[in-house]
């Protein structure tokens, strides 16, 4: 166990969008925490959009750009009284631009206990190859 | 005349046997700008800084207790009941990826946490209901008999 496991989660709150283009959508919505990993092969990107079904995530990918969209249905039901209410639900929204290094056909979206987990294979081409250099 | 009077200021008034007196003035002269300055939706909207964030409902028969922790696995979650409390702990594992890989973007984060929760109102410990759905933890805490609001009708008398 690393020590990145062991320490105490302090709560940060959702970022909500600010986005310049003005939203067609009554709402809130809220930027993903992600990671974003590479290795020699592919590009991972976790994301936490908790409340998230799979038929409400929607993956886009056009001209380069990554759209990550999740709808959170409503989650009080209609005789509910509120009592303490220190987080608040809407749309998760994030966008990214992914280079063509990415095979498009190949990309793979896993989405399980509320964490997406997207897998962007390279194409072969821009898979990294060791040259062996010979001693002359 | 500047010195003089810097060194007559009120903070120079040094009075040994209280030695955080000053400081204590100072706190709550800032408490009192943050109140009047912070707008009332603000100061309902502040949290225990608590990981996870819950919201607390009620309807007739329970209380209802969501959080949002994304990645947990049921088995590492640990909920305890009482009759006026409830307590969720356990721990979120960030999956250490293998070692070829470097990191762009992290701000996911791992470890543990626990909350407890105060209710107003007696419950059912025995019949606490607990989900875990797609991220979110839902807790169904059955009010008892004598915790649950009455409607009280009201008879008129007819003339």
């Amino acid at each position: 166990m690393t020590e990145n496991d062991t320490k105490a989660l302090v709560p940060k709150g959702k970022q909500e969008v600010v986005s310049k283009a003005e939203q067609t959508k009554d709402g809130l919505v809220f930027t993903p925490d992600v990671d974003i990993l590479e290795s020699d092969r592919e590009i991972t990107l976790l994301a936490d959009m908790p409340g998230v079904q799979s038929r409400d995530l929607k993956v886009d990918l056009e001209n380069g750009v990554l759209t990550l969209t999740g709808d959170v249905a409503p989650w009080e039901g209609p005789d509910e009284k509120d009592i303490l209410i220190e987080y608040e639900v809407g749309r998760f929204y994030r966008q990214f631009s992914i280079s063509e290094t990415i095979d498009q056909d190949r990309i793979d979206a896993q989405l399980s206990d509320g964490v997406l987990r997207l897998t962007l294979p390279k194409v072969e081409s821009a898979i990294p190859r060791k040259i062996p250099v010979a001693a002359g | 005349m500047l010195t003089r009077s810097f060194l007559n200021a009120p903070a120079w008034d040094f009075d040994v046997t209280k030695p955080f007196a000053e400081f204590e003035r100072l706190r709550r002269r800032m408490d009192r700008l943050f109140d009047e300055w912070m707008p009332s939706t603000w100061k309902a909207g502040r949290t225990m800084g608590v990981f996870p964030l819950v919201n607390l409902t009620e309807d007739r028969e329970s209380y209802i207790l969501r959080a949002e922790i994304p990645g947990v696995k049921s088995e590492d979650l640990d909920i305890q009941a009482t009759a006026k409390s409830v307590s969720i702990s356990g721990e979120r594992h960030i999956l250490q990826e293998e070692d070829k890989v470097s990191y762009h973007r992290r701000e996911r984060e791992g470890g543990r946490f626990s909350r407890a929760v105060a209710l107003s109102g007696e419950i059912d410990p025995d019949g606490v209901d607990a989900k875990l759905e797609h991220g979110v933890l839902t807790l169904r805490l059955p009010k008892t008999e004598a915790s649950k609001a009455k409607q009280i009708s009201v008879m008129s008398s007819q003339s």
